[in-house]
């Protein structure tokens, strides 16, 4: 059975339900891949559908319901599940509304670094030379500073608020990327396969980014989700130092930070928002994995 | 018989540059090399390792300019220094390498491989550039049903026909093959021998053939050109080298051969058994 499905799996079939196919089977291999992939579909129904399923307005405060516990605790109310915060919010709605956040966040962070890492990783690792040095040294400079006060930094000179911090997280991820693919470039470009596209007439633009990029994509597959779970916790930790999403913001990190005061008495203000960032962080990485065992054809068993 | 390609003294430096401790050095890889091949035959060059064949096959490829000397290809001079490569000159030289696992690039589909120069090179519409990847395939020995598979999905004889089929794909008239059989095991040797020497007599195809094995230079050259140390000792037809080499390093190289024939086989064990 499992024989036929293999069969099918490498078709010939050109077309890009075949491609799908294909490539949902190698990543069905992976079980905590699909578990990853599972939990990070409901986060993105959860962000998208969050006015209809969350049962409270997030901002709203019900000062009758104070730091209430949640539902299962003695003093807990089923209008609040999870309990409420320090100033009456349901603790629940805001985990939900803040999924939006979250995702959005790691969303354009790694676009943002990706697309700027990769463009910049491939011109350096081609060309070499003069292009290399400078471009090296300057990921080299941003590297050299410890990655959150940077991102402070840079914040502080954008001025606080969840924009800005995306596209400081952003600057400071970008370092990453290039040097990886720089590095993936330089071990492909003198493979006989480049070079036989190099006779067959292929220009420079081609031979960057459509015969050699492709056979780099792996380990960027994998950086990208590390970086997205990274992005995530680094908006977090700025919204957790107050230069982030700014209150009533039900952005996770800020939830955290408001929070502050009561880590030692009322568990569940701090507690959840961190669950909830953890659990998103290790769903990501884990579909990070199968990703890449999906999508690179050395690793596949044919 | 018309001369495809003609080299006239070619010559080809590396310059390695000097450190804080040492001095700027240069590398002469090429000292002088002339040859011309006709079209239709095949010229062998035969050398050791590190000998300047394979940057020679660069130069003739047009992959990497030579230091001075001339390079003709039909009839043409090229310096691609000066940048006078036009697509029309570089669909007149393909390459097919020694190493068929890595010549083909492992994220595309064999009909992209085949299809890639035309789309570079050429025009051609779509449908057009699928039958004539298809046509390419048949012709090399594979089936239609391989059009859409991955190169890891092909053992290493059938990934060198790929190879070749792409390297016929712009039709060219020379064809450089830089060891193309020594990765391959004896039986699959031939079996890619005697293609080569079916698609030469088909599209009249010139070969310029490297390799340091004698058997197989023996069996599809016509002309012979033994180099060592950057300089070619030796250039003749393949009968006058094979009957009476004249260079020590050529007589050696010919010595260096195992012999496998029934009587060589019985002196020696007429040998072992005296001894």
């Amino acid at each position: 059975m499992s024989q036929a499905a293999a069969t099918s799996a490498v078709s010939t079939d050109p077309s890009r339900r075949a491609r799908l196919a294909e490539f949902w089977y190698y990543f069905s291999e992976n079980r905590g891949a699909v578990i990853g992939l599972v939990f990070f579909l409901f986060l993105v129904l959860l962000a998208i559908f969050a006015p209809i399923i969350a049962p409270h307005d997030p901002t709203a405060q019900y000062r009758d319901a104070v730091l209430i516990p949640p539902v299962w605790q003695e003093g807990g109310r089923a209008e609040f599940l999870l309990g409420t915060d320090a100033v009456g919010r349901d603790m629940l709605s805001r985990l939900i509304y803040g999924t939006q956040f979250s995702l959005f966040v790691g969303v354009i962070v790694t676009t943002l670094s990706l697309v700027g890492g990769i463009f910049v990783g491939v011109i350096a690792g081609y060309f070499r030379g003069w292009v290399d040095t400078v471009i090296m040294r300057v990921m080299d400079i941003i590297l050299a500073f410890p990655s959150l006060l940077l991102a402070l930094v840079l914040v502080a000179v954008l001025g606080p608020g969840l924009t800005n911090a995306m596209i400081a997280i952003a600057l400071v991820f970008q370092p990453h990327f290039v040097r990886l693919t720089r590095a993936a470039v330089m071990s492909e470009k003198n493979r006989d396969y480049v070079i036989a596209a190099k006779v067959a007439g292929a220009g420079h633009g081609r031979l960057m980014f459509k015969t050699i990029l492709p056979n780099c994509m792996a380990p960027l597959i994998v950086q990208a989700t590390l970086s997205f779970s990274s992005a995530i916790l680094d908006a977090a930790a700025l919204g957790f130092l107050g230069m982030g999403a700014q209150p009533p913001t039900p952005e996770w990190g800020t939830m955290l930070a408001e929070a502050r005061e009561f880590i030692q008495s009322k568990w569940w203000v701090v507690t959840l928002p961190g669950v909830a960032i953890l659990i998103t962080v290790l769903a990501i990485n884990l579909m990070g994995d199968g990703l890449r065992d999906a999508l690179d054809p050395k690793l596949k068993r044919s | 018989m018309t001369v495809v390609l003609e080299a006239r003294n070619l010559v080809r430096d590396y310059h390695i540059p000097g450190g804080l401790m040492k001095k700027a050095k240069t590398v002469h890889a090429l000292k002088g090399v002339s040859f011309s091949v006709e079209q239709g035959k095949t010229l062998a060059i035969v050398g050791e390792s590190g000998c300047g064949k394979s940057t020679l096959g660069r130069i003739l490829t047009l992959i990497d300019p030579a230091t001075s000397g001339d390079l003709l290809i039909d009839g043409n001079k090229i310096d691609i220094t000066k940048g006078d490569l036009t697509p029309e000159m570089r669909r007149k030289v393909q390459i097919v390498f020694q190493n068929p696992y890595g010549s083909l690039n492992p994220r595309q589909k064999i009909g992209d491989i085949l299809t890639e120069p035309l789309i570079i090179n050429t025009k051609t519409p779509a449908d057009e550039r699928r039958e004539r990847g298809m046509a390419m395939l048949k012709k090399v020995g594979l089936d239609e049903r391989h059009y859409n598979r991955y190169p890891h999905m092909f053992s290493g004889g059938q990934r060198q026909r790929i190879a070749i089929a792409r390297a016929l794909m712009l039709n060219p008239k020379l064809l450089v093959l830089d060891e193309p059989v020594s990765a391959l095991d004896l039986s699959v040797q031939a079996q890619v021998l005697n293609l080569l020497a079916d698609l030469q007599d088909e599209f009249q195809l010139t070969y310029v053939f490297i390799s340091h094995d004698l058997s197989v230079v023996r069996y599809i050259a016509d002309d012979v050109m033994v180099m060592y140390f950057g300089e070619a000792v030796e250039y003749g037809s393949r009968d006058e080298v094979f009957a009476d080499p004249k260079h020590s390093y050529t007589k050696t190289l010919f010595a260096a051969t195992p012999r496998a024939d029934v009587a060589s086989i019985k002196a020696r064990l007429a040998k072992k058994q005296a001894a």
